[in-house]
């Protein structure tokens, strides 16, 4: 077991190795070996203190929003127009009916999201799903496809749209790669497990690689012990309702991923949402739940368990973890962190918010995290405690009925986790983290020059930029093709209705040179498509980091 | 030259009216039908305000007027 602590000064790097073995029997607490204390990472050399950044949520002119209820209404009546051609007749109805037999019986197309559907997605719908055919690096290959009957049928046409800028994929640290000599151990585990597992853990599917797994990301993370498991959705859904059952609350925060809320529905604990990193609202809420307990019966609650998230992707926000570790501490809540954005995307080296605030891990009752964003593989881990992994090995279904990750994915995450914690000594890993955090500051400090609105917190490498109209949403879309650049928007059902957004996730992998370009073609756009609400004066004179080749004005 | 700018920005606005609107999104004969609509409302409301407007005003100016100025003004007056 290897512990690698890094000391980053004035742009050299000197890594010293501490290590220690862990042996049969020996206690570790949370972070101390031996009773060593955990490394402390000291602030870079001139640069600013860890505080909580501001998060920006400006609101755009009362005119957009105005115009986006607008556009939206005029979409509608034509949807009622034609849903009347197609009942009259007048037109061929393309998505599924019911047969003729069942018209008496009750509507099942009727409701509002399948309206929505078929008169309003199926319109605009070449801009999802669009076909890859490369490695989802820092640039791709699209497959070119066209319609002939407007989005409802498509063809591909043969060619190939080459070397188009991606900026959709979640390759924080850019481990989304297919260099031969970083795969190799990748194909040596291959050839040594072949691919399949065939079993679940609890049956044979419990394979040495595995173990070794979980020792690394225990040690990774700062805590007792961790547990993989084969899919990141899977390990929300499928393990909330384990830790928590009915007589429990669970305090979710408002813009939580579909698997929290799924898992947390199907526990059976009774969920209270609160307002969206609003620590008011929460506090409001941990008060009357330890003050009135349960609804009917007025017993205290068996358990409270705070949800949030660490990055939110749609917002690009970070969670106020000092604030609601203060809280959790004060009314004897717990934690469960999901880290699915954050682990190996913020800090000083990667280990996610914890390292952000400056916090304790083992303040963090349950850390979920998943490896699909920043590691460049599939699946997602539970740690904490070793009483909590050892619970969760026998009552989670999905270590008991899902079929254990693949050899080779656990090999990438394996060789990705060694890059970022720098064991063997080298650097790749520490570069890939300040250069993502460079590219940052870089992207987010020159879209706000420009005037667009962005939302979230100044560090994470999410950035939605606000595009608010329906119209604009699938122009900005096929423009940024056209320039060969692919861009991820989401609309209303996963985004409020009067915010819909372009949503940019930057990679480690992306050079200097591929972002100034999307962000000229950012500009053209922006200025083509009137996208520029923003209301802030920004300064003309350039913010200084901590560069050391900023050139003064002149 | 000058007559190619004028086009290059007249097809500007019209792209912005079709992103603003939401017009963009839909098949060419519904865009049709939508700005013959609007634009037969918009001509409505010309014709309108060229027929009725300088009587409208001509007349409020008049009640405003007899409301501050003098009071000899009477409804009689206004009638013929």
């Amino acid at each position: 077991m290897v512990r690698t602590s890094i000391m980053v000064l004035n742009g050299n790097l000197t890594v010293q190795m501490n290590q220690t073995i862990l042996q049969n029997g020996k206690q570790r607490k949370n972070g101390h070996v031996n009773g060593e204390k955990p490394t402390n990472f000291p602030a870079a050399k001139g640069g600013s203190c860890r505080q909580y950044s501001p998060e920006s949520f400006e609101q755009a002119p009362m005119y957009v929003a105005v115009l986006t209820y607008l556009g939206f209404g005029i979409v509608t009546l034509f949807g009622y127009f034609r849903d009347f051609l197609r009942a009259v007749g007048l037109e061929k109805c393309h998505l599924a009916q019911e047969r003729e037999e069942q018209k008496e019986f009750v509507p099942m197309y009727q409701d509002f999201e399948n309206f929505y559907t078929r008169n309003l997605y199926m319109r605009v719908r070449d801009n999802w799903n669009r076909p890859i055919c490369s490695l989802p690096g820092p640039a791709f290959d699209l497959m070119e496809r066209v319609s002939d009957d407007y989005n409802w049928t498509f063809r591909l046409t043969g060619k190939t749209i080459e070397n188009v800028i991606n900026m959709g994929s979640y390759n924080y640290l850019g481990f989304a790669e297919n260099n031969e000599d970083f795969l190799k151990t990748v194909a040596d585990k291959t050839l040594q497990y072949g691919v399949g597992v065939c079993s679940s853990r609890q049956e044979v599917g419990n394979l040495s690689s595995h173990e070794e797994l979980e020792r690394l990301v225990a040690d990774f993370l700062g805590v007792e012990s961790a547990m993989t498991f084969g899919m990141g959705f899977a390990t929300n859904s499928m393990n909330i309702p384990a830790l928590v059952s009915k007589g429990c609350l669970i305090l979710s925060d408002e813009l939580n991923h579909t698997s929290l809320i799924l898992g947390a529905r199907l526990s059976g604990a009774t969920i209270r949402v609160f307002k969206h990193n609003n620590m008011h609202s929460l506090e409001k809420m941990l008060r009357e739940a330890v003050c009135s307990g349960q609804p009917r019966t007025h017993r205290p609650w068996k358990k409270i368990l705070i949800m949030v998230e660490g990055i939110y992707s749609m917002e690009g926000s970070v969670a106020r973890l000092p604030e609601i570790v203060a809280l959790k501490k004060k009314y004897k809540a717990y934690l469960y962190l999901d880290e699915a954005h954050s682990i190996g995307a913020v800090g000083p080296t990667g280990r996610g918010v914890t390292e952000l605030f400056r916090l304790n891990p083992a303040d963090v009752d349950v850390m979920m995290g998943t490896f699909t964003k920043s590691f460049g593989a599939a699946g997602g881990y539970i740690a904490g405690n070793k009483e909590l992994v050892n619970y969760l090995r026998s009552h989670s279904h999905s270590a008991v009925y899902a079929t254990a990750m693949c050899p080779p994915v656990v090999e990438q995450i394996v060789r990705a986790m060694k890059c970022i914690m720098g064991i063997d000594g080298n650097t790749v890993g520490i570069q890939r983290i300040r250069q993502l955090a460079e590219n940052t500051r870089y992207f987010r400090s020159r879209l706000k020059e420009m005037g667009f609105i962005i939302y979230g917190n100044d560090s994470s490498p999410v950035v939605p930029i606000l595009l608010y109209m329906p119209g604009k949403v699938v122009a900005f879309s096929r423009a940024m093709l056209a320039r060969k650049i692919g861009v991820v928007v989401v609309g209303f059902p996963a985004t409020p209705i009067t915010e819909a957004r372009a949503r940019f996730c930057l990679s480690a992998a992306h050079t200097r040179a591929m972002l100034d370009k999307v962000l000229h073609h950012l500009n053209e756009v922006g200025d083509d498509l009137c996208l520029k609400f923003s209301r802030r004066k920004i300064s003309p004179r350039p913010v200084l980091f901590n560069e050391t080749d900023f050139e003064l004005d002149s | 030259m000058a007559l190619r700018a004028l086009k290059q920005q007249l097809a500007w606005l019209y792209y912005q009216y079709l992103l603003v609107t939401a017009v963009y999104v839909l098949e060419p004969w519904e865009r049709a039908l939508f700005t013959s609509v609007l634009l037969s409302a918009a001509a409505m409301v010309g014709y309108t305000s060229y027929v009725f407007l300088p009587v409208h005003l001509r007349l409020a100016l008049h009640f405003f007027s007899g409301v501050f100025g003098g009071q000899a003004e009477s409804a009689v007056t206004l009638m013929s």
